[in-house]
């Protein structure tokens, strides 16, 4: 058992270190004084800022080489996260894009579309979004309705929508879950798309949260004309498709939770600046158990990454890390608040987002309720609900549901 | 970076599971219970040949030589079956007789289990309270460490003063713990049948947790040459110890409920298919997974990071206590009306939950120190 760096994970870390040194300078500053305000800027600088973290190997460490990738290991990405952390420059702009989509079009893409995406992708230049989550489709993520049909000259004839899009808004492509089938049963009937944002019939929409501000969208689609070679992964695969990129985003969420910045040490040092509160017993023993249980989430990732690098795929209960996470910052910030008072819901106070961003986070990526329901299932094998939708053409579903409620 | 275990610690594991299934701890524990002290099985001899009193002794004194993270593993153990191993007193006891040289006499015997020791708890200050202090008798107000003479011309001091509710001091042969001299901390080693020693036994609650109030007066001990770190050191390893043998007792907690959960149908089917029992022991999970990676944390910070083992012991047993408390009140619930029963096991882990959050300046006072640590960082 060992958290220090072998040396060759050292000689690595100094090699990455050296990268930021030299080139720090030229990164966009997004806080505290001189920092970019306007948002088309900042998305401009900030893919510059990625082409250069491409060139200089800190993007899609762990891609083969042959997609431009240093066909490093997973313990090479979180040194470089690390690295990237502690030079306080931002990070990869499409973070989406080059650690769950990418990788997932390494998996299941055709040649052709490997290598006409993965390059453009990770260097900033095309960023990408995530088109699975609808409306009525999000835990049950097999239920999405965005139907794409197949025409007579083998192209596709897409119409539906989607929803919770992370940078829709200045996307080039998206990788598109649609339902292709309705006639057999629903995981069956899926296949995966590259989709051309800016194809006819592709209207994107800003969605404000509890924040004000708008960072997810909805997108529609109204009758996209998609050729044969958008097919990702083989018609009727969509799901397995799909599982790739959520495996990715499980190893993503596993390995970054303090990037979200809920940090023990953040929330400690904004109680102990108010010194009655330092010494109140009842704000000590609440920041305590918050602190405690963020502080596992650290360790939890080392024991992930330990797991990957035996070659083992972290399994579901690296979503708990992100339940614990939540729990943690919302606990966190309902102290903050207490401690500071109105002060901390000051338009401009960093709490004041954080408390307005929490609640939506809790369904990200999976709600808590459905990550317990997979948990239980996979982890400590207990049985499953019984449903209704097994076995049963995705067509038949709605009256089934009438039926039974 | 590497968390997995070595074989050698697999092997320590399983060797521990397998020594101690050669007993009936569990059932045991019902029967002390009920006031047959006796039917408790003594694992001490157990505990000698599989060589874990040297556990934290170094080999050039007859121990082998390990890591902290090494004897949460056995503690783990421990805890899962509910077995009274006086480790939880005896390891804090010889890490702080290792580091003092003046003590290496003592401990060849102690690692063989010839003799054995007990840690008198002593809580070091933090960051907002000044004074090293102990575990009351009663009450809320903590104790204040015993005081130690000038040292004679032998070396002896002479110490004065009390410690309730310490872990295996009965029948330990050696006491060592902290004493103030001239409002300074000491180490300090007593013999307990020293003149002016009194272990008194306690039981409450869980009767397979032995446990003393030792009083001292005027008691003859050996002042230790250790630094002041150790004795700091060992209070926070103790609590990591407490918080392993805790996290044992979850595991089986979890793994028996789990079991039940799927055998037992209501309404045509398991109950462990509905949501609310399955969230609910999959938040047992969710705790005993952050308890295990803050044993990792503790395990590598009391040798790697030495000034960060305070903040992860104290988090490993905050999150420890509190896992155990609903992990065992999820164990009753689960079981419905036979789990709050005396047939049943989950009663006795429930007792092992409460007490144990008690025990050792308590999963609060762990709790407020991780509180501390962070906040003296911040400062």
């Amino acid at each position: 058992m060992d958290l220090d760096d072998t040396p060759e994970q050292a000689a690595y870390r100094a090699q990455v270190r050296g990268w930021l040194d030299e080139h720090k300078s030229e990164a966009p500053i997004l806080q505290g004084p001189g920092a970019l305000e306007d948002e088309d800027e900042i998305v401009a600088a900030r893919r510059v800022w990625q082409g250069k973290l491409a060139e200089g190997g800190l993007a899609g460490v762990t891609w083969p080489k042959e997609y431009g990738g240093q066909g490093l290991g997973p313990i090479e990405q979180v040194i470089c996260n690390q690295e990237i952390g502690r030079a306080k420059v931002p990070g990869i702009l499409d973070a989406i894009g080059v650690g769950m989509l990418g990788p997932t079009i390494i998996a299941h893409g055709s040649e052709e579309q490997k290598s006409r995406y993965l390059g453009p992708m990770l260097h900033g230049d095309e960023v990408w979004c995530q088109l699975f989550s609808e409306p009525a489709a999000g835990s049950d993520l097999a239920a999405v309705q965005a139907r794409a049909r197949l025409q007579e000259d083998g192209s596709w004839r897409l119409s539906g929508q989607k929803v919770w899009t992370t940078n829709a808004h200045f996307a080039s492509f998206g990788l598109l879950l649609a339902r292709t089938d309705a006639d057999v049963p629903k995981h069956n009937g899926l296949t995966m798309f590259v989709i051309p944002m800016d194809a006819k019939g592709v209207t994107v929409r800003g969605l404000r949260q509890i924040s004000g501000e708008a960072e997810f969208n909805e997108v529609f689609f109204d009758d996209v004309a998609l050729d044969a070679a958008a097919v990702v992964g083989g018609a009727g695969n969509g799901w397995g498709t799909a599982l790739t990129t959520l495996m990715f985003e499980r190893v993503t969420i596993g390995l970054g939770g303090e990037g979200l910045g809920y940090s023990s040490t953040r929330f400690a040092t904004a109680i102990a600046g108010d010194e009655a509160a330092r010494r109140d017993p009842e704000v000590r023993h609440k920041l305590g158990e918050i602190a405690s249980e963020l502080l596992a989430v650290r360790f939890t990732g080392y024991r992930t990454l330990t797991a990957l690098q035996h070659g083992q795929i972290p399994g579901p209960e690296a979503g708990l890390a992100k339940v614990t996470i939540v729990k943690g910052a919302i606990g966190a910030g309902d102290l903050i608040a207490d401690v500071l008072g109105p002060g901390a819901l000051a338009e401009d106070s960093e709490w004041a987002y954080m408390i307005s961003f929490l609640p939506g986070l809790k369904s990200a990526g999976g709600t808590e309720e459905i990550l317990r329901n997979t948990v239980g299932e996979r982890v400590l094998g207990l049985p499953p609900e019984p449903r209704l939708d097994k076995g049963i053409p995705f067509s038949e579903l709605r009256s089934k549901e009438g039926a039974a409620a | 970076m590497n968390l997995a275990l070595s074989d050698e610690q697999v092997f320590l594991r399983e060797a521990a599971r397998g020594a101690l299934s050669r007993f009936k701890t569990v059932e045991a524990a019902r029967e002390a219970l009920d006031g047959h002290a006796d039917a408790l099985p003594d694992l001490w001899p157990t505990a000698c040949e599989a060589g874990w009193p040297g556990l934290l002794i170094d080999e050039a004194h007859g121990g082998a030589g390990l890591e902290a993270f090494d004897a949460m593993l056995v503690l783990g153990e421990c805890g899962r079956v509910l077995a009274g191993v006086p480790l939880l007193g005896h390891l804090p006891a010889t890490a702080m007789l290792s580091d003092s040289p003046g003590a290496a006499g003592f401990l060849a015997d102690l690692a063989s289990g010839e003799r054995r020791a007990a840690y008198l708890p002593a809580q070091p200050p933090d960051d907002v309270r000044e004074r090293w202090s102990t575990d009351p008798a009663k009450g809320f107000q903590r104790g204040s460490l015993p005081t130690a003479g000038a040292a004679g011309e032998d070396g002896r001091v002479s110490v004065a003063g009390s410690f309730a509710f310490v872990p295996d001091a009965p029948g330990a042969n050696v006491l060592a713990g902290v004493a103030l001299q001239d409002e300074q901390p000491i180490g300090v080693a007593i013999l307990a049948d020293a003149p002016g020693v009194s272990v008194e036994p306690v039981t409450r609650y869980d009767a397979t947790r032995s446990l003393g109030h030792v009083t001292l007066e005027h008691a003859p001990a050996v002042m230790l040459d250790c630094p002041e770190e150790s004795l700091i050191s060992a209070w926070h390893l103790v609590q990591a110890l407490i918080a392993a043998e805790s996290l044992g007792s979850v595991e089986t907690a979890l793994e028996v409920t789990v079991a039940y959960a799927k055998e037992r149908h209501t309404f045509g089917r398991a109950i462990g298919s509905y949501q609310a029992v399955k969230h609910a022991l999959t938040e047992v999970l969710r705790q005993l997974e952050n308890g295990r990676s803050l044993l990792y944390y503790a395990g590598w910070a009391r040798t790697g990071a030495p000034n960060e083992f305070a903040l992860a012991a104290s988090a490993a047993r905050s999150v420890a206590g509190r896992a155990l408390d609903d992990a065992a009140r999820t164990m009753i619930s689960v079981h419905g009306g036979i789990g709050a029963t005396w047939e049943h096991d989950a009663p006795l882990y429930f007792r092992r939950a409460q007490l144990s959050r008690r025990l050792l300046g308590g999963t609060a006072g762990a709790t407020d120190r991780v509180a501390g640590e962070l906040m003296a960082q911040a400062a």
